[in-house]
């Protein structure tokens, strides 16, 4: 079939799906096409997950290989790593972002490490997919975004998808990853939806390649995960203002794409890294700093961030302060173009 | 009819009767620990068993005081000594099969090495030239685990991945006393006895946890009682017993084997050295504590049960002396030769792929290493593709 041909026969069988039916579809052909393929967790099950991502797996493929553990979440994650030991590659679910943290000690002593302490004889094919982020109106402990601390830890992989059909590709190519994948799947957008078809052979992308969602030339707005669909709002909000942004999507935190997005920042010469999670010791201050390194001469202004504050995760109530809306980044954009005038 | 059934009002009906699906009764261990030498029950033992259990307790004795004295010529960076204990690591290794799996602590070097591991390859942690000096696949032994207890749920998830594949493999994981208080040892032994997964957990309690005793540890009447709430047996042995630590283990390990789910055991044994050579034992024990023990030597009991079945005499115990010998004198003269040592190894193994950065950050070593004269063994730079595609 030709490009055009396949592209034809995909967009007319394109119906409306979320990006929770995407990931779940991606968990039910990982599943399907490797035996080695488990997916385990809480409520995994008959209930298909708290946000129904595993709907049905069970049901299809059998307790083994869609399994309801004990609520234990180092327990989870040591024995995915027992499982990984022994040739499996399991896909775990953590419930929710700040239910992960009972199993740190997992990830970052053995999941992370165990490929380098055995000098490549054991890798740890592991998923963990961790729902995070805020704006659901989640009560306390629902709503951390807590990629930082994934990042800091050398051996894991850190991927976020923002649209539907990443949100597939993504998980497919984690799975498929030879090494630990933290997928970090954005809460607020379990429920967005696109076009897409899930009957077509959908391409997987690779890890650790960002994507320029729209081009633009005054300034670039880096982001990834939940904070994209804002900063597409803020980019479109910005045309009145005159200014034409351009939005890179890095879908993949480690590995970090540093060629997509220091080629954009040459371009525009202006960047506003955005994100929901703190800023202080966060992903932007990170960010920031690659850009600075690579594209000083061709900055016109400093890397600005704009991240939700230096605080727990506020109340439901008050989230909508907290979080990075279009406003804010506007603001920084019109700061960007200050420091450019003076 | 009362007055309030007579008006609809909800009354609860009782729920139904909370059901014990187990009797603990046969999962509780016994009061006293299980014992075979110096009782009848060692007339039942096979001789060739206690025989091949004798030469090990002496090499392991052996590989214990010269992994010691290694670290005081600075050749280890450290050794958690199993002096003491070595009927639990010998006995440990003994009961798997080949296609079984160990999952070892730290102090646990001498099981490993008991399993059929280099002694020096068992070292290569403690030495401290890489984490882990071995291929675990090839000798079905996990690393050795500093974090404590956290290997315990890897042998749960390994032994059951084994079982749905078909594969009649058991798992073995050793854990010390003060391990049992970590959430991990929790969970394990939870997941395992849902998934009535093929794993033995053994507990060599030592009496210490670096300098904290048993009864700051746990209110438990025993270790080995934690079993029964999570619905597995319970069992208690003489640790530095070798014939009951085997039979146990043996009994455990074949319960496990035939799909009778998991079991644990306590090894009551005692820590005859120091933590490791970086502690002082004088600020926590007395010397009469530690020469009590000394009467208790799994050597010793062993060396007097053969001894008095007639089993044992002057020339074996110098064969196994002879061996243990030899072992040391290999072991001494390998671990006194520097390791070859690649810098550019630092970048080897984080991923299966080579990121960008580290490709930069390990261009960044070469630099200054060749501004150095350093030498780099195999002269590539840590970011060969194929060496990383493992
Ligand atoms: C999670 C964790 N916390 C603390 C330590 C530091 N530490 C090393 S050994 C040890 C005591 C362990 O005692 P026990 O489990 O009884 O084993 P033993 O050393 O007696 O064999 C401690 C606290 C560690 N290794 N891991």
């Amino acid at each position: 079939m030709s490009t055009v041909a396949a592209e034809r026969a995909t967009k007319k069988a394109a119906k409306p799906a979320t990006m929770a039916q995407a990931l779940g579809r991606a968990l039910r052909d990982s599943l399907a096409e490797d035996p080695a393929v488990h997916v385990l967790g809480e409520d995994v099950g008959a209930l298909g997950g708290v946000f129904r991502v595993t709907d049905g797996l069970t049901k299809e493929f059998g307790e083994d290989r869609c399994t309801d553990t004990p609520l234990a979440e180092a327990g989870i994650l040591g024995t995915a790593v027992g499982m990984a030991m022994y040739g499996l590659r399991p896909v775990v679910e953590m419930q929710f972002d700040a239910f992960a943290y009972p199993a740190f000690e997992q990830l970052i002593s053995h999941v992370a490490r165990m490929r380098n302490r055995t000098r490549g004889a054991m890798p740890m094919p592991i998923t963990v997919r961790v729902p995070y982020g805020g704006g659901i109106g989640g009560v306390e402990h629902h709503s951390d975004s807590s990629e930082a601390y994934y990042m800091a830890t050398p051996g894991l992989h850190v991927v976020t998808p923002a649209t539907v059909a990443d949100a597939y590709g993504l998980l497919r190519a984690s799975i498929a990853s030879d090494d630990p994948v933290v997928f970090l799947e954005p809460k607020r957008l379990y429920w967005s939806k696109a076009d897409w078809n899930p009957d077509a052979p959908q391409a997987v992308e690779p890890i650790g390649k960002a994507v320029v969602r729209r081009t633009g030339r005054s300034a670039t707005l880096l982001t990834y995960g939940p904070s994209v669909p804002v900063c597409m709002e803020a980019a479109e909000a910005a045309v009145a203002e005159g200014w034409d942004l351009e939005v890179v999507d890095l879908r993949s935190l480690v590995p970090f794409d540093d060629e997509t997005v220091a080629a954009s920042v040459r371009r525009t010469g202006r960047a506003v890294v955005v994100h929901e999670s703190g800023g202080f010791g966060g992903p932007g201050g990170e960010i920031a700093a690659r850009v600075t390194e690579r594209c000083f001469h061709h900055l016109e202004a400093p890397v600005l961030r704009v991240a939700g504050f230096d605080i727990p995760y506020p109340p439901p109530m008050l989230e909508r302060h907290h979080l990075p809306g279009v406003d804010r980044i506007l603001d920084a954009v019109a700061r960007l173009q200050w420091e450019a005038d003076n | 009819m009362t007055v309030m059934e007579q008006r609809g009002v909800y009354r609860p009906t009782p729920p139904p009767a909370w059901q014990l699906r187990t009797d603990p009764a046969p999962l509780l261990p016994d009061a006293e620990p299980y014992r075979v030498l110096g009782t009848e029950a060692a007339g039942k033992a096979d001789e060739e068993l206690l025989g091949r259990l004798y030469a090990q307790l002496v090499r392991g004795r052996r590989y214990n005081t010269q992994a010691t004295a290694l670290t005081k010529q600075g050749r280890l960076a450290v050794y958690p000594s199993s002096t003491g204990q070595e009927a639990c690591e010998v006995a440990a290794a003994l009961v798997l099969e080949e296609r079984d799996w160990l999952f070892p602590s730290y102090r646990d070097t001498l099981a490993a090495v008991a399993r059929g591991l280099d002694p020096v390859q068992a070292l290569t942690l403690l030495r401290g030239d890489w984490h882990t000096g071995y291929d675990p696949r090839e000798y079905r032994i996990a690393p050795l685990c500093t974090p404590l207890a956290t290997q315990l749920p890897h042998a749960v998830g390994l032994a059951h991945a084994a079982r749905l594949k078909g594969d009649d493999v058991v798992a073995l994981a050793m854990v010390g006393d003060g391990g049992t208080s970590e959430g991990d040892f929790h969970e394990a032994l939870n997941f395992a006895a849902v998934w009535q997964a093929p794993v033995v957990f053994l507990v060599q309690n030592n009496g210490f946890a670096i300098s904290v005793p048993l009864d700051k540890q746990t209110a438990a009447p025993s270790l080995a009682h934690k079993a029964v709430g999570y619905g597995m047996p319970g069992r208690l042995v003489d640790g530095n017993d070798a014939a009951a630590v085997h039979e146990v283990l043996s009994e455990a390990v074949s319960r496990a084997r035939e799909g009778g789910g998991p079991t644990l055991v306590e090894a009551v044994t005692y820590r005859m050295e120091a933590h490791t050579n970086a502690d002082d034992a004088t600020r926590y024990r007395g010397d009469a504590e530690v020469e009590a023990w000394r009467a208790h030597d799994p050597i010793v009991l062993l060396e007097r049960e053969l001894t008095e079945r007639g089993l044992l005499d002057e020339d074996r115990m110098r064969a196994a002396r002879d061996d243990a010998e030899a072992m040391a004198a290999d072991l001494r003269g390998r671990m006194n030769q520097d390791p070859d040592l690649d810098p550019m190894d630092l970048f080897r193994h984080v991923y299966a792929e080579q990121t960008t950065q580290l490709r930069e950050q390990a261009a960044q070593l070469r630099a200054e290493l060749e501004a150095s004269n350093e030498e780099h063994t195999d002269g590539t730079d840590g970011t060969d593709g194929e060496e990383n595609a493992r």
